[in-house]
């Protein structure tokens, strides 16, 4: 009988809000929560923003963030209710018992220590063993995640080393004192996705090296899939369903889950390529005052009715290339040609048609919208502006286009703070819409969304793209959207595009280098992805 | 050359550079208005000729642009010209009560910043809570007072109801220094009063600011006691703010202390600007103007250089 | 309809009773403004002299509400002055950019490097002092804050997404400035309207009690300290009554800016513009 570790009993969570303009109350974040966890073994806590696993995770170090307050329940920890404990016994259990792996590192580190300093900080006070030796110990940690000069790393500022290794360095000071558990809080939601898998590969490394327990907080299934015993799933601070890895993934029971396994399984059906309505041709662009080219003779085609997605991570220029073909950012050299039209490279010397064809949808919907706008002045203003509606036309026109975004009435008189993250993100699809484009440029807009949300919006582009018949340019840095809606892709790395075609042909090795590390990099959600990946990168470089 | 070294004496280059262009604008603010110096001496009544010779001794019919590189590099090499009211050299006049000023800002400073520091770590501990409450409230009425009213209020209850200083602060050089803090004691308390304010606010704000950040967080959670998690992680990363909030305050600190010395007849740099003012000595007030101005300037380019030097990032470049 | 706090009802309450107060001066007041009405002078209160006489025999109520008047007027305007010169220029600045941006801002940060009652001081000494050059000089000094502000405010927004999913649209510059971006500075420059004219009042009772103010017999607050500070010594606090007079107007003010500051804040709802 493997001992019982970690034993939440009836966890109940609440916390003081306090609203601008009106009085402080108390709202109930997690309510109810039962789980368990044995000594070595990972579980993983699943849920969209808002499902209180972040909370519940906390909660292991008897710890609330800002207002939140543990009100109800017991939390058993190697035998004690950690619940009843005094300041003094917390602080022996916190960093030493449980210790914590933040989100963003870079935020989590005191930028004026060296690294070295931090890491072994909790090591020393809590005398667990001599300053040279729990250096040697940090050392061990740096090699065993695959830190570059584990001898010298230490000696760094926070601000000297990249992200995913400080990623690392955080998981290095949580495993130094050798704690029985350690919460790792979405520590590869912020990196890259091919650095998300080296750190995703290391932390379980580390893990299973160091028969360590963890509780790991995510909201991307396909990532807790890869590195959980047993996974809990949250919903609004309410269990789901708790089971073995295998069950949830392959059998789950409820509904909810089941869509979380399902989401992004959009099925799409690639169209025949077709005269572009967007050409863009060798067109090279950089910012003012800078040396060097963000777009380099970047080339592509987006055919009516169908989805070019431009695929590539942080810094690869696919937002600049929708600034260049907005006019936001007037090229240096290439040329853009639009409905058969030769767009002017400055936005401000385009013709009205130009404009109204060519439409945009952002990231931040809570940023694209004018707050002081109500959504029915959001949507309306396009048509009024290219077609002159006025007064009741106005308004019906409006209702209709809300209908079309399955909102329904009574949201044409709401302001935007009024609604929720993916209903934001709808209004900013009628508004696109009002202006009866050809052509919407989509950067990353699903990006900031709950997985489900996503699906949704996703669902909605696909659906007024067969009804209107308008073109996107789908820009992204995430490859499972990407399989779902897109007919063509064009894959890119430091302002070049490095592989473009038609969806298929573009998925069909041979891959060139930079493709395949990152087609292999996207979580998949099935058991044992990441050790094959990893296994077969090893075999590649033993291979050159 | 370090990065750190080159920030450095950019912000001293930029410094010098705004002490010049401030004399330029010291100098045109009593040139090119439409006031003439002259006519504002002589009175609207004065005839024809009297301007004219007064313009004459005043070097006014050379072109201004002359007259103002004529004055600067005069400045430069300490010569601040002549009082018109008495034909004195101004520089001599001005160095003692440079002096007494200094003396009195030194002992407000000394005085104002530890308790500022110390009042503002307080309010930052109980942030939300009633000694917060009462710190904020006592700041926002001394906010909203004038240095004077505060002189008036203090002067009235410490010299006329309790008797404890004499109404006005006249210091000699034979005083021994007892006698002159004596002296000086009402107006360092009205001026510790009128800084401590808004020292003690902004710093709660840099502390709060700080005690907000995700590192603090990762502190509490590695089970360190909140003395060491003050002084290994807030501290450290406070200071850059503190200081900067120290230094704003003493700029502002000297502008107060024009006033305060004009309420305690204080014979310092401010009263003698106050007098030459309302005497239209023009000489006089541009030297003051320039005087002030470089202390000012001084004292924020000091705060920022400070600011780079404890700043991590740029002490330790990748 | 949200519930406006205590505090702010009371700045809102004694705001409105000063302004209201300076407005119908002649009306409220019992005697004249430089009306000599008793033969000694600081005579205590009384019926007749509800807050006794000044330096002169003057009727103190009746001075402090004319003083009022004065303080209120050239703090008004002042803050009017710098309120439109600032916005207007820093909005200017922000949206239209480049080196009519660049002149500006240099500029600011040159005047804002002197302290403005030393800068302020320094051209009053050439300058004929009368109300209207006390305006000029303080609203210009002080419109560099009022500059900085607003810039800075428009700046934040220009770059927002829906600023330029307008331009993107094609809209004109009227729209961008007056639909887009002046409802959303609208909160921060209300609540700073609050804070200078607090600093106006402040500044023009400074210059008035150093003497290089509003001159005699017209006197506004500061003036009325300096005409009675002598009697302090000898106990007797009449230079008091418009010190605390500063003080609660100050004060009212500073409680309603702090209020409109804190439910603007936030744009949740976006009615409250």
């Amino acid at each position: 009988m493997p001992e019982t570790l970690l034993d939440i009993k009836n966890l109940k969570i609440e916390a003081t809000v306090y609203p601008p303009g009106e009085d402080p109350h108390d709202i109930t974040i997690v309510e109810g929560v039962s789980v368990s966890l044995e000594g070595g073994k990972v579980l993983g806590l699943i849920g969209e923003s808002g499902a209180g696993k972040s909370t519940i995770g906390l909660s292991a170090m008897a710890y609330g963030r800002g207002g939140v307050r543990i009100t109800g329940g017991e939390v058993t920890l190697n035998g004690r209710d950690i619940l009843k404990l005094g300041p003094k016994a917390l602080r022996g259990l916190r960093g030493r018992e449980v210790t914590y792996v933040a989100q963003s590192a870079a935020a989590s580190f005191n930028p004026a220590k060296r690294l070295m300093e931090q890491v072994i900080e909790a090591t020393l006070k809590h005398g667990l063993c001599s300053r040279s030796e729990a250096e040697a110990r940090a050392v061990k940690l740096f090699r065993k995640l695959g830190l570059p000069n584990p001898e010298t790393i230490g000696s760094r500022y926070p601000h000297q080393v990249s992200g995913g290794q400080l990623q690392r360095v955080m998981t290095a000071m949580a495993l130094c004192p050798e704690p029985s558990l350690v919460i790792f809080d979405e520590p590869t939601t912020a990196l890259d996705v091919t650095t998300q898998i080296d750190v995703l590969a290391a932390i379980k490394e580390a893990i299973r090296d160091t028969g360590v327990a963890a509780l790991y907080i995510t909201h991307d299934l396909a990532v807790v899939a890869q590195v959980s015993d047993h996974i809990l799933v949250l919903r609004n601070g309410n269990k789901v369903e708790y089971g073995p890895v295998k069950q949830i993934i392959e059998d789950p029971h409820e509904d909810y889950t089941r869509a979380l396994v399902s989401v992004r399984s959009i099925d799409h059906e690639e169209k025949k390529p077709a005269e572009p309505v967007l050409r863009v041709d060798n067109v090279t662009a950089r910012y003012k005052g800078t040396n060097f080219d963000v777009l380099s003779n970047v080339s592509v085609d987006v055919a009516p009715g169908q989805t070019l997605a431009i695929v590539g991570e942080s810094g690869s220029g696919k937002s600049t290339l929708a600034r260049a073909i907005t006019g936001l950012l007037p090229p240096s050299a290439g040329r853009i040609t639009f409905a058969g039209r030769t767009l002017t490279p400055d936005l401000k010397t385009r013709s009205i048609d130009d404009l109204r064809e060519l439409q945009m949808i952002y990231q931040m919907a809570d940023v694209a919208m004018n707050p002081r706008q109500t959504v029915g002045t959001i949507i309306g203003r396009p048509l009024e502006f290219y077609f002159g509606m006025r007064g009741e036309e106005k308004r019906k026109r409006v209702q209709e286009l809300l209908d079309q975004i399955e909102m329904g009435k009574g949201f044409i008189d709401r302001y935007p703070a009024e609604l929720s993250g993916g209903q934001k993100q709808r209004v900013c699809i009628a508004r696109a819409l009002a202006a009866k484009p050809k052509l919407i440029i989509c950067d990353e807009v699903t990006s900031a969304l709950d997985p489900l949300v996503a699906d949704g919006i996703l669902k909605l582009l696909l659906e007024l793209q067969a009804q209107e018949g308008v073109a996107y340019l789908f820009i992204t840095h995430d490859l499972a959207t990407v399989k779902a809606i897109a007919d063509s892709i064009a894959v890119m790395y430091r302002g070049k595009v490095v592989r473009y075609g038609p969806k298929t042909q573009v998925l069909t090795p041979p891959f060139d280098d930079y493709t395949d590390l990152l087609l292999s990099s996207v979580p998949e959600m099935r058991l044992g992805w990441l050790e094959h990946v990893i296994e077969t990168r090893k075999m590649e470089s033993a291979g050159n | 050359m370090h990065p750190i070294v080159k920030l450095l004496s950019q912000r001293i280059a930029l410094g010098l550079l705004l002490i010049i262009a401030t004399s330029a604008l010291i100098f045109a603010g009593t040139q090119i208005l439409p006031g003439d110096v002259a006519q504002s001496i002589l009175g609207q009544s004065a005839t024809p000729e009297a301007l004219a010779n007064l313009r004459e001794e005043l070097g006014l019919n050379e072109p201004a642009l002359s007259r103002y590189f004529d004055w600067l590099f005069g400045a430069l090499q300490g010569d601040l010209g002549t009082a018109l009211t008495n034909g004195k050299d101004i520089a001599t006049s001005m160095a003692s009560r440079l002096a007494n000023t200094l003396f009195l800002a030194f002992w407000a400073a000394i005085i104002a910043v530890p308790l500022a520091l110390i009042l503002g770590l307080v309010a930052a501990r109980y942030a939300g809570r009633w000694p917060d409450k009462l710190i904020s409230g006592v700041t926002l009425a001394t906010i909203s007072l004038p240095e004077f009213v505060v002189g008036y209020i203090v002067m009235y209850i410490l010299a006329v109801n309790y008797r404890l200083f004499p109404s006005t602060s006249v210091i000699y050089d034979s005083m021994s220094l007892l006698e002159k803090l004596n002296a000086i004691a009402m107006p360092v308390i009205v001026l510790v009063l009128v800084v401590l304010a808004h020292m003690m606010r902004m710093t709660r704000a840099a502390i709060l600011n700080v005690m907000q950040s995700a590192y603090i967080e990762t502190a509490e959670l590695k089970g360190l006691r909140p003395a060491t998690i003050i002084s290994r992680h807030a501290f450290p990363n406070a200071i850059a703010p503190v200081v900067n909030v120290v230094m704003l305050n003493l700029a502002y600190l000297v502008v107060g202390v024009v006033v305060v010395e004009v309420v305690f007849v204080y014979p310092g740099m401010g009263q003698y600007l106050v007098d030459h003012v309302s005497k239209r000595d023009v000489p006089v007030v541009q030297a003051c103007g320039l005087v002030f101005a470089a202390v000012y300037i001084g004292l924020n380019i000091l705060a920022d250089m400070i600011a780079i030097l404890t700043n991590p990032r740029l002490r330790h470049p990748k | 309809m949200r519930r406006i706090p205590l505090s702010a009802l009371i700045g809102l309450f004694f705001t409105a009773l000063f302004f209201i107060t300076a407005i119908f001066a002649d009306f409220i007041a019992p005697y004249g403004m430089a009306e000599v009405v008793s033969n000694s002078i600081w005579d205590p209160m009384s019926r007749e002299h509800l807050l006794g006489t000044d330096a002169l025999g003057r009727d103190m109520l009746s001075r402090m509400i004319y003083g009022g008047q004065t303080t209120i007027y050239i703090a008004t305007l002042a803050t009017a002055l710098s309120f439109t010169l600032g916005s207007v220029l820093g909005f200017t600045a922000a949206t239209i950019g480049g080196w009519i941006d660049q002149a500006l801002s240099r500029l600011v940060d040159l005047v804002m490097s002197v302290p403005s009652l030393i800068l302020a001081l320094v051209v009053l000494s050439v300058m004929p002092v009368s109300t209207t050059i006390l305006i000029l000089v303080m609203g210009l000094l002080d419109s560099t804050r009022v500059f900085r502000l607003s810039r800075a405010v428009a700046v934040d927004i220009t770059v927002m997404d829906y600023v330029e999913a307008a331009r993107l649209r094609g809209e004109g510059t009227r729209w961008i400035v007056f639909r887009e971006i002046l409802p959303n500075a609208l909160s921060p420059l209300v609540a700073e309207l609050g804070l200078r004219f607090i600093f106006a009042v402040l500044f023009i009772s400074t210059l008035s009690f150093l003497g290089l103010g509003v001159q005699p017999p017209l006197a506004d607050w500061g003036g009325i300290v300096k005409e009675n500070k002598e009697g302090l010594v000898y106990g007797i606090p009449a230079a008091l009554v418009p010190a605390v007079a500063i003080a609660a107007l100050a004060i009212s003010v500073n409680l309603v800016a702090d209020w409109v500051l804190n439910r603007t804040t936030s744009l949740k709802g976006g009615r409250g513009a």
